[in-house]
């Protein structure tokens, strides 16, 4: 659905220039769910709105949607859906107002058009609210009537900008479900950009992780993981014999970054689960009593910190300009 | 493509509509400069050489709508500005819309209000006062300030879409609009009777000043070549250079 080989820009403002996106390749099959992963500021954007025509390349090709993004920008809006990061509805106009217009400037008819909105209306829970202004509705009811926006021509690749942004807990896990079902009934491909981890992982088959305009790891969210070297151990003793219980840990099999911290011990080992059991009977066996332990499975956080030396949520800390270029 | 034009237009139109005050709101200038501007104009064409022929009122009444047009259409981009804040711009830009009747779909909103708006405005000096014009010369009047809101509203989108600033927008076109406005002799024809040869010759420079003249010679009914075909001119190559320039900002891909 999506093929990209060396797609790039750069901004020019003022006699500075920023390479936003910095040669990016990527392929989407038919029916994948992908994720587009990144701090503020990574390109994540940039690389949306290239992809959706919204933006012309400064290099590179693609082909999304089976049409050429330079040759035939028209024949790609036509087979995508697009939602947009802010959403994009107009505050005083009315839900199906909106919904009717959309219809008809992807050619449908108004007929088709009011039908195909009463469908999705049905499908995204906004049955009912057809008469009421946009700018009347909850948070997440207008994101989902963004969505039913960016389906109404019922396309086979729908690109989401940060889907759930500035939703409550409950409309994400709401809006989770619609967009797995997207794919589950419809067979819809999904190609979304996120920088929650969470998301991510709960969503995506595959991710691909943008730093500074660049792809740095590509894979599913299990696959990131494991690349990731081993679960992280945290094993709490007296102060007195951290030490001790430090050179335990260091015997198991395939331990590192051991460290001793003011608590106890902490260290990274392949298999966490089968290497607690193990731990236990050594510091049994050198009388050290175990106060507490824990266990945590790599995160994409972690993933990103491999890849790039920063935790991602340092990343966010200091957006990378991106606000500047994105207006 | 004409299509996806009457879709935008109907639906801009019928977002005017929801608030038809504004229409109101839009002619109080004119109505105000009529009223209590109007009355003060009559004697001083009567007993002052140098004006163009013509009672006050079908001196003023074409002048006030082409001020109208200036003003009203002048503006238009604010919304436009709001509509890229808010992501519809976005929204329709992606979709296999023409993005050229995107604008042309607007600006055509924009053109329509105006001619309302000097319809209005015609009406009340024909019913108050005692203007006097030929049909003819009305509705081509009306050609004319269609054509001029047509052509405002098209650099009021690009410029909007060009600076993108909410502030920044308004400030420059008060500065621009301020000595247009002066210049054109909208209030006060700057004709060689009445202008220092210095200022009647800068006004010459301005555009609307023609516009304004094309304006006042078809309220009199003076369908000659000398009065009319100047202000065609400039009018359909303002027109046209606007309206271009409206095309590519809007068909640009980062707009």
């Amino acid at each position: 659905m999506i093929t990209a080989r060396g797609l790039a820009r750069r901004f020019t403002a003022r006699g500075r220039t920023v390479d936003a996106v910095k040669g990016v390749d990527l392929d989407v099959a038919e029916g994948e769910l992908v994720g587009f992963l990144g701090p503020n500021g990574a390109g994540k954007t940039t690389t949306l709105r290239m992809l959706t025509t919204l933006l012309r390349p400064t290099s590179g090709e693609a082909t999304v949607g089976g049409c050429d993004l330079l040759q035939d920008p028209v024949g790609v809006r036509r087979h995508i859906g697009y939602v947009a990061q802010g959403g994009g509805t107009a505050p005083e106009c009315r839900v199906h107002e909106e919904i009717e217009l959309q219809g008809r400037l992807y050619g449908l008819s108004k007929a088709d058009s009011i039908r195909r909105g009463a469908e999705l209306t049905e499908q995204l829970d906004l049955a009912g609210l057809d008469q009421r202004l946009t700018k009347t509705l909850s948070g997440g009811q207008r994101r989902r009537l963004d969505i039913a926006l960016g389906l109404i021509h019922a396309p086979r690749l729908v690109f989401f900008d940060e889907p759930t942004t500035g939703l409550d807990p409950q409309s994400r896990a709401n809006l989770w479900e619609h967009i797995r079902d997207l794919r589950a009934e419809h067979g819809v491909t999904l190609f979304l950009t996120t920088h929650y981890l969470d998301e991510a992982d709960s969503l995506c088959d595959r991710i691909l992780v943008i730093d500074n305009g660049e792809i740095v790891a590509e894979g599913s969210p299990d696959s990131l993981k494991a690349s990731v070297s081993g679960d992280r151990v945290v094993v709490g003793v007296a102060e007195d014999s951290a030490s001790a219980a430090a050179e335990a840990a260091g015997r198991l099999e395939g331990a590192h970054e051991v460290t001793v911290t003011g608590e106890g011990v902490r260290f990274r080992v392949p298999r966490g689960d089968t290497a607690m059991p193990e731990l236990l009977r050594a510091l049994d066996a050198a009388g050290i009593p175990m106060l507490s332990m824990q266990v945590q499975r790599p995160t994409l956080d972690d993933v990103f910190l491999t890849m790039t030396g920063r935790s991602l949520r340092d990343a966010e800390a200091a957006p990378a300009g991106e606000a500047a270029h994105v207006a | 493509m004409s299509r996806d034009i009457w879709l935008i237009f109907r639906r801009d139109l019928s977002l005017s509509m929801r608030n038809p005050a504004w229409i109101m709101i839009g002619i109080m200038q004119p109505v105000l400069y009529l009223v209590l501007f109007g009355p003060l104009m009559e004697r001083v064409v009567s007993n002052t050489p140098g004006f163009p022929p013509g009672s006050s009122w079908t001196i003023l009444t074409p002048a006030l709508i082409i001020q109208l047009a200036l003003f009203g259409s002048s503006f238009s981009g604010f919304g436009l500005l709001a509509e890229f804040r808010s992501g519809v711009l976005e929204r329709l830009r992606v979709t296999p819309a023409s993005r050229v009747a995107l604008l042309l779909g607007k600006v055509l909103n924009n053109a329509l209000q105006t001619v309302l708006q000097a319809i209005l405005i015609i009406v009340l000096a024909f019913l108050v006062f005692d203007l006097d014009a030929p049909f003819g010369g009305i509705v081509l009047s009306l050609v004319i300030v269609g054509l001029t809101s047509t052509a405002l509203a098209s650099a009021s989108y690009a410029l909007a879409l060009t600076i993108r600033n909410e502030q920044a927008f308004p400030a420059l076109l008060n500065a621009v609009l301020m000595p247009v406005l002066l210049l054109s002799g909208i209030l006060l024809p700057i004709t060689t009777g009445l202008a220092p040869d210095w200022l009647y010759a800068i006004s010459r420079i301005n555009p609307f000043t023609h516009i304004v003249d094309a304006e006042r010679a078809s309220f009199r009914g003076d369908v000659t070549m000398d009065a009319l075909f100047t202000g065609c001119v400039v009018l359909v190559v303002l027109t046209s250079v606007t309206v271009f320039w409206g095309a590519r900002t809007f068909r640009r891909e980062n707009a």
